[in-house]
């Protein structure tokens, strides 16, 4: 269950955001992708989930499902948590009328215990708080047992605890469900706790790939001015870029 | 030539041209995107596809949220014209042809664009909106990657909605305006009683217009919960770009059950 991407190439408006990228993503392995904003993180995971086309460039991935947890959860506001993280399972042509109610709540109720919120089925997503939201998210991701799963940022807006809390279950996601992962994060601490391999982007080129130890050993310039949040080094941010 | 182009360049003509073919450009896609999305939504009808629980949510947000207001609309519009015309009409010694005359007003045009223009304001509007909202927050972004259609799921009841409900819509609304016109014409001018109003209001019926407004009616239905829902799903950006695709609903709206209307006219009338 690996993910090979090949000579990835996408422009926006004549910007060249992504310039043949070449990464492979091994069966259970958690990939992080790092890099100031605008330089291509969420692009990626965007034509890795089909939302995007890329402009050329080969994408391989196994045969499986693709579930992605969004940066502001993208909980369906006008629906409850059972019927959010049912919703594929309800809506989904190969799961419709599989289950039966009583089914779809073991399941929910299950799912929501891998996150640890338990009981919350009826609430909607304005009631809960921006860590459980992102945790519904995350239930509804894994609700129909992906083999992929990619993370867009996955602690942003979060406090420091209730981001430890969301990199506990990535690791006991991927411990559990054995699900290749792709990570777009800036959080050192996701990057340290949570991967196996780092990658880091920068004006659409990979300026770093390797372990979070080889990160954290900032040799190159581009490493060092990324752990160190530098403003001087090789990566120039450009004033509309964040 | 380089300096003939940037004099060119500074003209109004070719301001008012770059503007002017930008416009062109924007509504083609927005007409082409408005086509695409109806061929994906006929593929799903095609294919009874329908999910008759979302289908009666939006029915019953259609017409009975949308009564009130279509309601009041329509009638007024009746009161007004009844108010205005009954003492000329009894004056002219025309007080038999007050009923008909309201009647084939509300019928043929009044009750069903009337109707159109406060389910644009009130549905439509929002059906824009609740779109661009999930559209911006990544909603619908969620929905593709849980490999649920869009067009099946948002756009489909919307529709069908639309079209099956609207006609109930107009035909309540229109006989509330009638009956509105009516006792308003009683009011305005001493000669008319209810008696003669409702039989003037006979004679002004006919099975053929109410046919045409039924149809009519499922067109502008249909057609306002495509366009505002197009409209809608193709927002970008956050607040403004929701502000901007309901002001563009709303405008594509009106100006399209206008040109049905007046296809209609043409078609049936002319």
């Amino acid at each position: 269950m690996s993910i090979k991407v090949e000579n990835l190439t996408k422009e926006f408006d004549g910007r060249k955001v992504l310039n043949n990228i070449s990464f492979t993503v091994e069966s259970g392995e958690v990939l992080s992708i790092v890099g100031f904003s605008g330089s291509g993180k969420s692009t990626i995971l965007k034509i890795l989930c089909g939302l995007l086309n890329a402009d050329s460039g080969n994408i391989n991935i196994d045969d499986g499902d693709v579930a992605m947890v969004f940066q502001y959860s993208a909980l369906f506001d006008s629906l409850n948590v059972f019927d959010n993280i049912s919703f594929a399972l309800q809506e989904r042509k190969e799961f419709k009328n599989k289950y039966t109610k009583e089914e779809l709540k073991e399941i929910v109720a299950k799912s929501l215990q891998t996150v640890g919120l338990s009981g919350i089925e009826d609430k909607f997503p304005h009631e809960l708080s921006g860590g459980m939201q992102k945790r519904v998210s995350l239930a509804r991701a894994i609700v129909t047992k992906p083999q992929f799963i990619l993370y867009d940022e996955p602690t942003a807006g979060l406090d420091p605890i209730a981001s430890t809390v969301i990199e506990d279950y990535i690791l006991r996601l991927r411990d559990e469900t054995k699900a290749t992962s792709i990570v777009v994060t800036h959080q050192m601490s996701t990057i340290q706790r949570c991967s196996d391999k780092v990658i880091m982007l920068y004006d659409g080129n990979i300026v770093f790939r390797g372990t979070p130890a080889e990160l954290l050993k900032q040799d190159t310039p581009y490493t060092k001015q990324f752990v160190s949040a530098s403003i001087e080094g090789p990566m120039k941010i450009a004033a509309n870029s964040f | 030539m380089a300096r003939l182009r940037l004099y060119l360049k500074q003209t109004i003509t070719y301001n008012v041209a770059v503007m002017f073919l930008k416009h062109v450009k924007e509504f083609l896609e927005t007409f082409g995107n408005i086509a695409f999305q109806f061929v994906q939504v006929l593929r799903y009808i095609f294919t009874f596809q329908i999910s008759i629980k979302q289908l009666m949510e939006q029915a019953s947000r259609f017409a009975v949220d949308s009564l009130p207001i279509t309601l009041s609309i329509v009638s007024m519009t009746s009161i007004i014209l009844a108010m205005q015309i009954a003492p000329e009409m009894v004056k002219q010694g025309g007080k038999d042809y007050i009923g008909l005359l309201v009647s084939l007003t509300m019928i043929r045009e009044v009750g069903v664009i009337m109707s159109g223009f406060a389910i644009i304001s009130m549905i439509g509007s929002s059906q824009a909106s609740e779109l661009a909202t999930m559209k911006v927050t990544e909603q619908i972004d969620a929905m593709k990657v849980l490999k649920v259609s869009p067009f099946k799921y948002l756009f489909l009841p919307r529709v069908l909605a639309g079209f099956i409900m609207m006609p109930f819509v107009v035909i309540i609304a229109s006989t509330v305006g009638i009956l509105a016109g009516g006792l308003t014409a009683m009011m305005a001018a001493k000669d008319v009683t209810w008696l003669c109003y409702i039989t003037s209001v006979w004679q002004g019926l006919y099975i053929r217009d109410i046919n045409i407004m039924l149809l009519k009616s499922a067109c502008f239905g249909g057609c306002i919960s495509l366009i505002s829902s197009s409209c809608g799903y193709e927002a970008k950006g956050g607040a403004k770009g929701v502000g901007l695709a309901t002001t563009k609903a709303v405008v594509w709206s009106f100006v399209s059950i206008v040109i049905i209307d007046c296809i209609f006219a043409v078609a049936f009338y002319f």
